[in-house]
């Protein structure tokens, strides 16, 4: 049979100081980036490149017949009163461009400030200058054989919907690891909760590091795929974890430094399987997903590469640190009060503690 | 005793399967005949049965917001003219009556003449008007100033059923102009006072928007004007027509100045339309005699036959024509005017009683006319609304994401099959077979539920692969394993599954968890939402994709090797 691994014996968590280095190294690139960018503005960029649903404004999708060059567009749309305006071709589909127009709000009266504006009439208005808008009943541009172009979809957030939008995405990744680290503390410890959801956190700054870094959208799909990284990542964290209980039973004499090891070693090639796998359809949506995606598909892209990364190297040694804390703790106040009952808490922690990492342990 | 739970296993399987299949390609709503097993008749049906979101079907999508903070405003102003009113009738001298209306404070203020009789003057004001504790006012006497506060609850509350209303009246107006299928719901949080329109197959929403927004506030009002035979009183300024009701530049809350724009001044030629009319001033009594809510029909007809101009007719409801009759009847040979959204549309003496009918003249067109009508007859809105949120995707940028995501998963699950069937060779296939009837499951699960596929949706669709390989890549490793430590191929199958399965029942109740609060955290965004069903769908599933079916396919290949199976395809 074909196997991937063969009886691997790693030790993992004597890497630990090089990978938490590695990792740290990355968040700081991403968010001195993203900070830097915030301060400083180089280019006219932000710390985070917010797609319409974050910022507020309006993106209008147009495809024309004879493609016009990005600068006739820019002052044809400048000529029309719209400030400021990205233009953008669609890589993969000629003729295509998005038009991203900020939010105009200072023109507007104070009042209507709030709701979206009429940025799409006005785009209107100077892509007429390149010939009539196709008739809005025919399906495709072609149909209309009079027609230089046609809108073929807009998005437009105001800019107190997208300041909610903005909320509840942070409030949506907040719960979600929220209501990840409960389970986990449920069915495991909260240590191994707080280990999960620390490498998880990770993943996620790391992600939007590089989004910073290369300046790609970030728009809602981004958040769902910010989320399902969430979930995959606490997911291969969980299997080992599975594991570690497993082996714990199995091999009571053993320190949890090496039952850690151990069981990493032996949910390895599971590990790589599944992340490869998973890896191969992410790499199909951002070849095949189409620029609307694309973003989307990045996002899982790059957290699935340090999801699986930091299972292993942030999730597996934070949870060992922790235990060992809280056991040497507990020990020490075993010894202070030999008899006394310490916390409730830990008392079924120092019986634990005693009876399965009895050894000490090698990295002390 | 084996053959018997393989038997059941298959059966359910067989069931579920059978089920499964039908709800995704089969007819609904009527009985299979031989085309729906044909090609082209399975494909119709699955476009019939699995609803597209906006963005995979073009559309648009509008949000929208109650400005309930205007509605409050009015109310509150209402109110006042409604206390000064009464107090007055009831025989209390009131100084002055005003209106505070500021974000979230709004405020009845009356300043009497006499602050003893602060008491009486309360009983007597809301004998009449609504400003008790039932409906949310406190009272509060200090010195000379009687004020009545709503409280903030009172305040959502009213802003709730304001919202309410305009979701009603918007309503109406998408049915008259004839949308087809079209989504109107409540959106965002409570309080968030939004409302969420989709239109499905319109990308250019330009008109709907106009007709939705549009204000049509109708009033009958009493015109301070000597009466008829002399003409009625109309002042060339503003300044002017305030100076004429004596009280020192300010308006009294009995009185109100509209704008009015006359007839013989709006028959412009087309050479100076563009020219701004001269309007002219009216001072009119307020309240109104009628508000536009007692309206009970409106339609435009032409002015003359065979015109191009249109006007307005409309007729009251039974409560609006009996107090248009009293009032008319009291009053013959005073004017009266017709005012649309704060403007003195026209002006005419009552000759004698009216009851319900009446007219707008205007110049409109027929478009503007029947417009114009429609929002009358719809109703008023509460207060107005502003579009936050508008989407709009064509028919072709639909059907080219659509493609995009079949073509990227048809690649991601034909990439996966591949692995599998070299990796783990004949236990590949079992994989697969889990994997095909996972798609079938959820889409048949989208599809009960009445949820919509949209483009994030789709993704959904491919992580649940991504999740479905991973049990069986977790089962399949573990029976490896167990193989390797030297036990019997049926005991490493049965070992395999048992150790497996609560690692598959961990990871995928914690995504499900996840899922759950992505569903209730993302009201405001249903793309979101979206993505979370078809993600918790795809998991539950799985449960019975990848352990159950998988394990009875399995338990098939031991029965047929007999007991003493020496090898397995793994």
């Amino acid at each position: 049979m074909l196997r991937l691994f063969h009886e691997v014996r790693i030790d993992w968590l004597g890497k630990r100081r090089i990978f938490i280095g590695m990792s740290i190294l990355l968040m700081l690139a991403g968010m001195g980036t993203a900070l830097y960018r915030h301060k400083f503005h180089p280019n006219g960029t932000d710390a985070f490149n917010l797609g319409v649903d974050f910022k507020g404004g309006t993106v209008v999708t147009a495809r024309f017949k004879q493609p016009p060059a990005v600068e006739a567009l820019r002052s044809a749309i400048n000529a029309a009163g719209v400030h400021d305006a990205v233009i953008q071709p669609v890589l993969d589909k000629p003729g295509e461009f998005l038009i991203k127009v900020p939010h105009q709000g200072a023109a507007e009266a104070a009042e209507t400030q709030a709701g979206v504006d009429a940025a799409r009439a006005n785009v209107r208005k100077a892509l007429n200058t390149f010939g009539p808008e196709a008739d809005p009943n025919k399906k495709t541009l072609d149909e209309d054989p009079k027609a230089a172009y046609k809108i073929e979809g807009t998005d437009a957030v105001g800019e107190v919907a997208s300041k909610q939008l903005r909320n509840q995405a942070i409030a949506v990744t907040v719960a979600a690891l929220i209501g990840m680290l409960l389970f986990i503390a449920f069915r495991f410890e909260w240590t191994y909760g707080a280990a999960a959801v620390i490498a998880v956190f990770h993943t996620v700054l790391v992600t939007l590091g590089l989004f910073s870094i290369f300046q790609i959208e970030i728009n809602l799909t981004v958040i769902a795929a910010l989320l399902t990284l969430v979930g995959f990542d606490v997911n291969d964290s969980i299997v080992i974890f599975d594991r570690i209980r497993e082996n714990r039973k199995l091999y009571r004499r053993m320190s949890l430094y090496d039952v850690t090891n151990l069981s990493i070693n032996q949910t390895l090639s599971r590990t790589v399987i599944t992340s490869g796998l998973v890896f191969l359809s992410v790499v199909s949506l951002v070849m095949l997903g189409g620029q609307t995606l694309r973003p989307f598909s990045l996002a899982l892209m790059f957290g699935i590469m340090f999801g699986t990364y930091d299972t292993i190297a942030v999730a597996g040694p934070i949870m060992v640190w922790w235990e060992r804390r809280i056991e040497a703790s507990n020990r020490a106040a075993a010894t202070r009060q030999a008899n006394a009952a310490v916390t409730t808490r830990n008392a079924s922690r120092t019986d634990r503690g005693r009876k399965d990492i009895g050894k000490p342990s090698r990295a002390a | 005793m084996k053959k018997r739970s393989l038997l059941q296993r298959s059966i359910i399987t067989a069931v579920i399967t059978v089920i499964g299949l039908y709800i995704v390609i089969g007819p609904h709503g009527r009985r299979p005949h031989l085309k729906d097993f044909t090609w082209s008749g399975v494909k119709a049906n699955l476009a019939q049965n699995i609803h597209l979101g906006l963005d995979l079907r073009g559309g648009s999508h509008l949000v929208m917001r109650v400005k309930t903070e205007e509605y409050l405003k009015r109310l509150t102003e209402d109110s006042a003219v409604a206390a000064q009113n009464a107090a007055k009738d009831a025989g209390f001298d009131v100084r002055e009556a005003h209106a505070e209306t500021s974000a979230g404070n709004y405020r009845v203020l009356l300043t009497l003449g006499d602050p003893s009789k602060m008491n009486e003057v309360r009983d007597a004001v809301q004998k009449k008007v609504d400003l008790n504790d039932g409906a949310g006012w406190s009272f509060s006497g200090s010195g000379a100033t009687a004020a009545w506060s709503l409280s903030g609850s009172a305040q959502r509350l009213l802003a709730e059923s304001a919202t309410d209303q305009a979701l009603k009246i918007i309503d109406s107006r998408i049915n008259a102009i004839g949308v087809a299928e079209p989504t109107l719901q409540r959106h965002g949080g409570q309080n968030s006072n939004r409302i969420l329109l989709q239109m499905p197959g319109i990308s250019d929403p330009e008109h709907v928007k106009q007709l939705l927004a549009g204000q049509s506030h109708l009033e009958l009002v009493h015109i301070i004007s000597p009466a008829s035979p002399q003409p009625a009183q109309t002042y060339m300024t503003k300044e002017e027509a305030i100076a004429s009701l004596n009280s020192g530049g300010n308006i009294p809350a009995s009185r109100r100045v509209l704008p009015y724009t006359e007839r013989e001044d709006q028959l412009s030629t087309e050479a100076n339309a563009n020219t701004p009319k001269p309007k002219k001033f009216v001072v009119v009594e307020s309240p109104a005699i009628i508000d536009g809510i007692d309206l009970r029909t409106a339609s435009a007809i032409p002015e003359r036959a065979g015109g191009d101009k249109y006007q307005i007719t409309f007729s009251l409801k039974k409560n609006g024509a009996d107090k248009f009759g009293t009032w008319t009847g009291a009053n013959v040979n005073e004017y009266m005017g017709v005012v649309l959204n704060d403007e003195v549309k026209s002006i005419a003496f009552i000759k004698s009683q009216i009851f319900d009918q009446g007219e707008i003249t205007g110049n409109f067109t027929k478009e503007q006319g029947e417009d114009l009508a429609l929002t009358l007859r719809s109703g008023a809105l509460p207060a107005a609304i502003e579009y936050q949120e508008e989407r709009t995707v064509g028919p072709s940028l639909g059907q080219d994401s659509i493609r995009a995501g079949v073509q990227a998963s048809l690649l991601g699950l034909g990439l996966v099959v591949l692995f599998m069937l070299i990796y783990y060779r004949g236990s590949g296939i079992n994989a697969i077979v889990a994997l095909l009837l996972n798609m079938i499951l959820m889409l048949a699960g989208l599809i009960i539920f009445g949820a919509t596929l949209t483009l994030p949706g789709i993704a959904g669709i491919i992580l649940t692969i991504g999740m479905a390989v991973d049990s069986n890549v977790l089962i399949f490793e573990r029976i490896r394993e167990e193989m390797r430590s030297g036990k019997t191929i049926p005991s490493a199958i049965e070992q395999g599954f048992k150790h497996a399965f609560v690692t598959i029942i961990d990871t995928h109740v914690t995504t499900i968890v996840s899922s759950i609060f992505l569903y209730f955290f993302s009201s405001g965004a249903p793309m979101i939402r979206g993505f979370a069903v078809t993600l918790a769908l795809g998991l539950v599933v799985n449960l019975f994709s990848a352990v159950y079916v998988s394990r009875t396919i399995f338990i098939w290949l031991l029965s047929r090797k007999g007991r003493r199976a020496e090898s397995l395809s793994i």
